[in-house]
Order: structure tokens, then sequence, then C-alpha cells
């Protein structure tokens, strides 16, 4: 029924061509040559020139191989047996579980639709201190991780993931190292928390193509089990591979560079995904937490900067710990009005106190005399940090502003803080 | 016959199309595209023509879109409907109106479905202004229409060119838009018949009045630092460029809500969805200050967010300024708000790669700068042909590469500019919003405070900035008493007259005479001199005077304390400055 073609006219990376009739635009094809079987992409149609992407790389592909085209673009299983599995980015299983070929859907679909959207309004606990009190993560939400290569993000995620109250997780690994993935694994398995997560996982040793697959698998499944009413939890890390991997096709179909190599829709591509966090109206929800890691520990890099202008806020996580300084979740204030009335001004003053802490501990590196408002200062921010800004640190929200207001009252006079004089009265440990 | 051709290429969001008679650069067509037994039609614009072969962008996703599909060509250039019924709606960058869209296809967006602008059933009380024999020419009113608090001018059509007469005008009473309430005659005597609905082409500015004025009138936006320091006037135009984070978006809310204008035209173009849903739940509820409607009765948003087609994002800022400039026409104030018009500028670097031209700088087009130009040239106070005046304000933010300003976008806009409110990402990081930043920002226009008076207090901050950059290297121990009360004065004017909280519902908005007052406190304080002899007593001081400051910024203009806590700063204030 589908025309087989035996001629492939030119082979580059991972990029093929040849000469085919009525294919349509991001159909799939099958790919068989020596070095076996892929599915590949269209992605250019040109008069009868037709450019695929072939999913396992084009290395060992003859210029004689079979490419049958099936009709269809990327199609998925999904079904709750998706759960407790691991696949690869092509959706083919990584574990010892059987492929799963029925009740198929399709990825990388619209968009939702603005007006049917609502105002995020659920807090997601996550009992760490520098979340839950600085910057309130929210149902919904999608929010970077921004890190050095080389920094915990991976378990912090892990534990992002099992202490927030969730019904489904779904992890999306792109290039991962083959470790991250077995130990998030063994992690959620400990737990319990593995037979209501889904796993798609592209490891580094795995062809490039599948690597740009993974989110929108990932995505597309996460996207079915909210419409079903679940709230899911999505993970992807890390984000700048997906980025790299898009960079590295849009190079080899000799695309236009506009930054540092970067194809210029780079901003549209990773919003088309990001933009998949939704709560529905009258359904689940997603939320996206990512992993970006920042070459060169540069913020203005591409893939951070265009991450930094979609998502709602970051966290940056620096030496262990999450930065107060940058960090930000967007959407904080839908939720931080009603946990506590002091809430947001001990966020608030805290920030600029510690701030303030941040001048002094430069002036005083620079041996400069201090005063005794420094030395206040220099106590604060100890506290602070050891307090507060620990990853260990695991403590209910309201623990942790009475601890704010603690560390406040043990280093300051009231009016040093710059807090209202109402909230003073309230809350102000007395002596 | 309606021009067609075939499709031979497909790139992306990008096709090629071989056709068979005349079409036009920008003329709009549709993709035919079978599925199923039903056809599907997306909608795309020409943008390049080499040969018999023309270079579409769709609007739309192009999976599945096959060689040989058809293509059908309009005739017409990628236009909006302009008419009664646009406020209060909410469309995407082609003018489709999103909650309608929702009820036919669910939660997604559907590719190819397309609904009208405005209701074709909703019906309009229409009362003729002109008589019958008047001559008319483009831009001049027929009649009203009542449109919420609005008198909504039915006007002679912006495309007819040349002097009308009137034949005859429909009788006082309901119509909808579609219904024909003129009959105009041209010079030759032809007629023609002119409904409440008519069209104009986004991308070509609306040129119907007698002249345009130099902008005078400050725009208040009750924004301390914007009224005050940076003010932008009506008829005129003004970027935000700013890193993310440092609260574009919040700025641009915010001035959304309390801006004195008529009508505001929100144009979210490529930015987060979530951003926008706020607005549209959240300004139905919300009171308008001017006239106690909601503020939801005079906005239009353009809702094209950044994982809707990129073809559209580009389409969707033309969009809000043509509907900004309509209203214009009847004599009103219109605030258009583009956030940002860096997405816009990416979908032109898209579209310019996949035409395989030439790239400028940045891989960004050779010819953004002159449209970056012409879109806010856009804005402006004109006199409209029957004396009155209407202006359209444009601010647009920025979303620089990286936060650096030396970047493509925020350069060409800078050129095109009255005011710029650049965004500092060291002062968002130290929670100082709006994180305006007081020295680099500059503004053209008249602020709410006399010029010299507010130039005093900015060469105070400049003071204070430079002694704080001093005692980065030489301490506190080795600045003067002097310096150090001139850097204190800095930090206090920042901390509570350039600081505003948005979260206090008193902090968040201050009414220009407010402003006047508070200007008139802080100046007091701020040239006072103060003798004071140790640092710790000077900090002290001006930290009980923030405290202060904060106290009374939180507290409404008609609570008992107002007066009181005003006149204790004053007193302080003097009290200080002759002690010690």
């Amino acid at each position: 029924m589908h025309k087989v073609y035996h001629t492939i006219d030119n082979l580059s990376g991972s990029i093929i061509t040849l000469r085919a009739e009525g294919v349509k635009y991001r159909e799939l094809a099958q790919v068989t040559s020596r070095a076996g079987t892929s599915l590949a992409q269209v992605i250019k149609l040109s008069g009868d020139t037709v450019t695929l992407q072939v999913f396992a790389g084009a290395r060992g592909i003859a210029t004689d191989g079979k490419v049958r085209f099936l009709g269809h673009p990327m199609r998925v299983h999904f079904s709750d047996s998706l759960l407790g599995r691991a696949f690869t980015g092509s959706g083919s299983p990584r574990d010892k579980g059987p492929v799963l070929t029925d009740n198929l859907i399709e990825i990388g679909t619209p968009s939702v639709n603005p007006a049917k959207r609502i105002i995020p309004r659920n807090m997601v606990r996550t009992n760490i201190p520098m979340i839950d009190v600085f910057n309130s993560l929210v149902e919904s939400q999608k929010l970077p991780v921004f890190a050095r290569a080389g920094e915990p993000y991976n378990p912090l995620l892990a534990r992002i993931a099992l202490q927030a109250e969730v019904d489904i997780i779904i992890l999306g690994g792109m290039g991962l190292k083959y470790d991250d993935y077995l130990s998030f694994r063994d992690t959620l398995d400990e737990s319990g928390a593995l037979s209501r997560t889904v796993m798609f996982v592209h490891t580094a040793s795995d062809p490039i193509v599948e690597c740009m697959l993974v989110p929108d698998i990932a995505l597309s499944t996460a996207e079915q089990f909210a419409l079903q009413g679940k709230k899911v939890l999505v993970l992807l890390t890390d984000m700048t591979s997906f980025a790299d991997a898009l960079k590295e096709i849009a190079i080899t179909m000799e695309q236009i560079p506009s930054n540092r190599g970067y194809p210029g829709d780079l901003y549209s591509q990773l919003a088309s995904r990001y933009e998949k966090a939704v709560d529905f109206d009258t359904a689940g929800s997603i939320t996206i937490l990512a992993v970006t890691t920042m070459p060169g520990d540069d913020v203005t890099h591409p893939v951070p900067d265009n991450t930094g202008y979609i998502t709602e806020g970051q966290f940056y996580l620096r030496n262990g710990r999450i930065e107060p300084f940058g960090s930000l979740s967007r959407l904080k204030q839908h939720v931080n009005k009603d946990t506590r009335e002091d809430h947001r001004t001990i966020m608030d003053a805290m920030i600029k106190l510690y701030s303030a802490f941040k001048e002094t501990q430069e002036k005083q590196s620079m041996g400069f005399r201090m005063t005794d408002w420094d030395e206040k200062l220099l106590k604060y921010g100890m506290r602070f940090e050891r307090e507060m800004m620990d990853l260990s640190v695991n403590i209910p929200l309201e623990k942790a502003l009475d601890l704010g207001w603690q560390i406040l009252a043990d280093c300051f006079n009231p009016d040093e803080t710059g807090i209202p004089s109402k909230l003073i009265n309230t809350f102000w440990p007395k002596k | 016959m309606e021009t067609t051709g075939k499709i031979v290429g497909v790139n992306g969001n990008m096709i090629t199309v071989a056709f068979d008679a005349a079409v036009a650069q920008n003329e709009v067509g549709y993709a035919c595209l079978e599925q199923g037994g039903t056809t599907q039609r997306l909608m795309s614009e020409i943008v390049r023509i080499r040969g018999r072969l023309a270079d579409m962008q769709v609007f739309e996703d192009t999976r599945d879109v096959q060689i040989g599909d058809v293509v059908s060509f309009s005739g017409n250039l990628l236009s909006a409907e302009l008419g009664p019924g646009l406020l209060k709606q909410i469309y995407d960058g082609l003018q489709n109106p999103l909650p309608q869209l929702a009820a036919q296809c669910g939660f997604f967006l559907q590719r190819g479905t397309y609904l009208d602008a405005l209701d074709r059933d909703a019906q309009w009380m229409f009362t003729p202004a002109a008589k019958s024999g008047d001559r008319l020419t483009a831009g001049e009113t027929l009649g009203t229409v009542p449109e919420g608090i609005f008198q909504h001018r039915i006007m002679v059509p912006f495309a007819m060119s040349g002097v009308y007469t009137v034949k005859s005008l429909a009788p006082a009473g309901p119509y909808t838009v579609t219904q024909e309430v003129a009959v105009l005659a041209d010079a030759d005597g032809h007629d023609h018949s002119v409904t409440m609905l008519q069209r104009w082409p986004v991308k070509l500015p609306i040129t119907c009045f007698a002249e345009r004025l130099k902008p005078v009138d400050t725009m208040t936006t009750r924004i301390r630092s914007v009224d005050t320091f940076f003010p932008v006037a009506l008829g005129g135009t003004y970027c935000i460029p700013g890193p993310f984070g440092a609260g574009k978006t919040v700025l641009q809310q915010i001035t959304s809500r309390y801006a004195d204008v008529d009508i505001v035209v929100l144009a979210a173009c490529g930015e987060r969805a979530g951003e926008v849903v706020e607005t549209l739940r959240e300004f139905p509820k919300l009171p308008d200050p001017r006239t106690g409607k909601t503020l939801m009765d005079r906005t239009v948003i353009i809702c094209n967010t950044s994982s809707m087609p990129v073809a559209s994002r580009e389409a969707s800022v033309y969009t809000a300024v043509t509907i900004a400039s309509y209203y214009r026409q009847m004599g009103l104030n219109v605030l258009m708000l583009a956030d940002s018009t860096s997405r816009w500028a990416q979908a032109l670097r898209e579209l310019s790669g996949r035409l395989e031209e030439i790239p400028g700088e940045e891989a960004f087009p050779a010819y953004l700068e002159s449209l970056i130009a012409n879109f806010y040239e856009r804005a402006g106070l004109v006199r409209l042909k029957d004396g009155s005046t209407g202006s359209v304000t444009i601010g647009g933010t920025v979303s620089p590469a990286g936060g650096n300003f030396d970047e493509p976008v925020t350069q060409s806009t800078l050129k095109v500019v009255g005011a710029f409110h650049g965004l500092s990402r060291a002062r968002s990081d130290a929670r100082r919003f709006p994180a305006i930043d007081p020295l680099d920002s500059w503004s053209k226009y008249q602020s709410v405070i006399d010029k010299e008076r507010v130039e005093a207090l900015r060469s105070i901050l400049r003071r204070g900035n430079d002694v704080a950059q001093m005692m980065k290297v030489v301490g506190e121990e080795g600045t003067s008493i002097q310096d150090f009360i001139v850097y204190l004065k800095g930090e206090l004017l920042d901390a509570v007259y350039l600081q505003q909280n948005a979260f206090n519902d008193v902090d968040a908005a201050t009414p220009a005479k407010r402003q006047q007052e508070m200007f008139g406190v802080i100046e007091k304080a701020m040239l006072a001199d103060y003798p004071f002899a140790k640092k710790d007593t000077a900090r002290k001081f001006f930290q009980n005077m923030a405290q202060a400051f904060i106290d009374w910024n939180q507290t409404p203009a008609d609570a008992p304390e107002y007066a009181s806590r005003r006149d204790a700063i004053m007193q302080t204030t003097e009290e200080a400055s002759r002690h010690a």
C-alpha cells in the first residue's frame, strides 16, 4: 500500500534527502538499511525532493536504503499501562516491558486556547523554605532550575517530585548520563513513587534526534493524563541538551544561525514546549520543572536567556543552594496572599536585608572597618544562610515564617527592618 | 474567477506556491488541505514573489501539507474588521475571537478555524449625525452608536478616497454591523453602500485626520517614577527594555489599569499565556478608576502568546495598532501596549531566515530598523477633521537577549521613542520595584512636576550613586559625613518615592495630585541640610524617615492619619536640620 523508495540522494549528519511523491509535511517514514531500521520524519519538501530527519542517525544508511512512508505524523501509545515504565525518545521500551502499539496519540499538538486557561491558585508545598517562603511553586507553573553542570539539580528535582502532592510524575530525560537515569529510577522506586511515574529518557549515548522528541512525547502524554483530571508534574532535564540537539539539526540543515549557532526560532521552539504547562478549567493540570544547565555559568547564554523569558520565573542553584537573588516565582503572588498575612512581608524584608548583608560582606572582604550596623548584618546573613538557604532544611511554610521572625528579632531592632509597624506589633517575637 | 496556485515546497511555516494569474505582495491566500474528506483552509500571506513562485508564510501549523495542494488567493491584504463591538473582545493575532473559538473547538486551538471578529447578530442603536446632501470625506462621521460608555462614531470608510455626497441615511434605530446605514455617491455619481463594518489593511497606517500635533499633556500612570521622573505624553511613544524577571509585564499591567486614557489595547505578542489570562480573568472584575465601570469595558486584548503560530504573532501588533487608530478617529485617547516587541522582531527573524535573506546583526533582517520606526510612528496626537483631538500612545516592552541593551531591537527602538524606561537587573535583584533605572532612563515629555525641581532631585540620586560607588572602594570610614548624607538622601528618595509596592492597594497607584504633594514633602527632606556629626546617627535618622514615609505611602488619602503622618515627616525634617 505505501510505496517503497530505494534511492537516497544525500546523507549528512542525521539528515537524508530523496525523491518521492505524495509525501505530507511532518509525515513519518521507516528507513531500513544495513544498519537496521529507524523511524524518520519529513522536515522539508521542495518539489519532489523530500528531506528526512532519521531518528537513529544516518550512520550506516546506504544510498540504496529502503524508505517507506507511513502516511501519519509521529504518534505514541497512551494508556495507564505507561505507568511505571521507561521509554526512549522515540517511544520504544527502555525497560524489559512489552512494546505498546495500540491507542495512539499524536505528539506536538496545538496549544491551549488562552481563553480556556484559568489563573493558577494552588500552591505546591515543597518544604524547602527557599521555595515555599521566598518563591512559592504553583500548580501549572513552568519553572526551570538554572545551574552549572555539576550542581545537584537532579536530586533536587527528585526531592521536589517526591514531596509535592501530584498524581502523576513524568520524567523527560535529555542527554542524561546513564547513572543519572538509574538514580532517578532508584529514588522513585525506593519511595514507592515509580508506580505513578512514566519515564522518557534519552541518554547521552542515544541518537541526537531522539533527544529532540523527548519533551514532545513527555508533554503530550502529560496532557492526556491532565485531560483525565490528573495533576501531573513533568520533570525535564536537561533542556540545554534539547536546545543543543536543535542547534545540531539546524546547522546540518544549513539554516542561518542567529546567536552562538542556535537557530533563530529557539525561543518559539522552547516556548511551544513550556507553554504546555496548564491548569484546565474542568480537568487536571500540568506543572513543569525543568533543568537548564548554564554553559560557563553564564545566564546570558542563549538557552537560559530564552528560557527565562518563557518560564514563570527560575531557580538559581549555586553551590548547592537556591540563590535568593535572581530566583523568582512569577506566580507566587497568586498564592502567598492567602497563606499567612506576614508571608509577603517576611519574604521582602529578609531578602532586602540579605542583599545588604552581601554588600557588607564585600566591604569586609576588602578590609574595611565594620560599623555596628555591619556587624548586625553579618550576624543576620550567616544565620540566614545556615537556617534558611541550606537545602537540607526541611520544614513547612508556617514554621519557616516563624523562624524568619526569630532570626530578625535576634539580629535587629524592629525599625531597622523596614517592616510596617502594624505587622511588627503582631508578629515581632517578645523577648 | 479566483486566482489559485499549487504548493511546490514546504519548509516550516513557509510554503512556496506556483501561481497562474496576478497576485500581490502581502496578499492573503488559503492553503487547502484535504483531510479525511473535509477541507482545512490555512490562512497564509505572500511575503515574496520570484517569477511565478510566491513564498507565503502560513499563520498555522503546516503539518500534513503536501506538494500539489491548492492555494486560493483572496485578492485582499491582511485586514482587520473595524466597527462597534471591538471593546471587551479577546482576539488572537488574526482577530479571531478566542472565547468563541473555545466555545467551538474546546480546550485546544484548532487550525483552519476562522470566525468573524465582530458579532454579526448584535444590534446597535444607530443615530444619524450627518444629513442627506452633506459632502464628506473618509473618516468623517455619518452617525453614532453607543458602545459601553463611548459614542462610537460610524464613519465614512477610511479606504474611500475623494469627496462623497450623502445620498441617504438610515433612520435612527437598531442595526447589525452588516446592514446598510448610508448610501454615499462619489464624484462620478456612483453609489456606495456603507455599513457599520469596515475593513482596513493592518500594515498600513490610518491617516484620515486633519493634522498631527505635538504630544504635550502627560499621560498619568500613577507610577511615581514614571509620572514624575520619566513621563509619557498622550500620543507619545515609550519603550521598556529589561532582562527577564525585571518586571516589564507587571509594569505594563499596572499601566493598563491606571493609565489616564479612554481605551487600552493590549497586544500580548509572543509572551506567556498565563500573563494574559490574569488580565482577561481580572479585568472584568476590576473597577475602572475613571468611570466606575469595569476595566474590561475599555479594553481590547490581542493575544498571540508564545506557543501560538509565529506568523500571526507578527500580525498581532499590527492588528492592535489598527484597532487603536480606529478609536483615535473618534476623538478618544488610546493607549496601545505591546508585550513584547522583541518577540515580534524574532518572528521577523524566523521569517527572514526561512527566506534565506542575507542576515543583519544577530541574524535579524536588515529592514528591522525601518519596520520598528514605522510601527512607533503610528502613534501620535492628531486633530480630526471635525476639530476634536485623539491620540494613540504606544508603549512597547523589549526583551533584549541577555539583558544587554546593545542589541539591534533595543537600539532601533531607542532611536524612535520619546521615553525610555530601562529596567535593571541590579534593581530587581534588590527587590527595588519598579525596577526603572533612575540614572539611565530618560524622557522627552512633560512631567507632572516642574522640570527644574525634578532635575534637582535627580542630581541628588546621581551624586548619591557616585558616593555609593566610591564607598565600595574607600569604605564608609573613608567617606566624609557630607558625602555620606548625600548617599543616604539618594537611598531615601529611592526607597520611598521611586519604589512602589505593587501589592499594597494604596501605594500601588499614586494619582498625580498626591504625587505633587509627596514630591513637595520629599523635596524638602532632600534639600534640607543635616548637620549630623556621626554616620550612625545619620543612618538612624534616615531609617526612621523611610519608615515614616512608607507608613504614610500606605495610608489612604481619606484616612484620618493621612495629614498627621505627613506633618510628622515634615516636622522631623525641620527639627533635624535645625538641631544637632
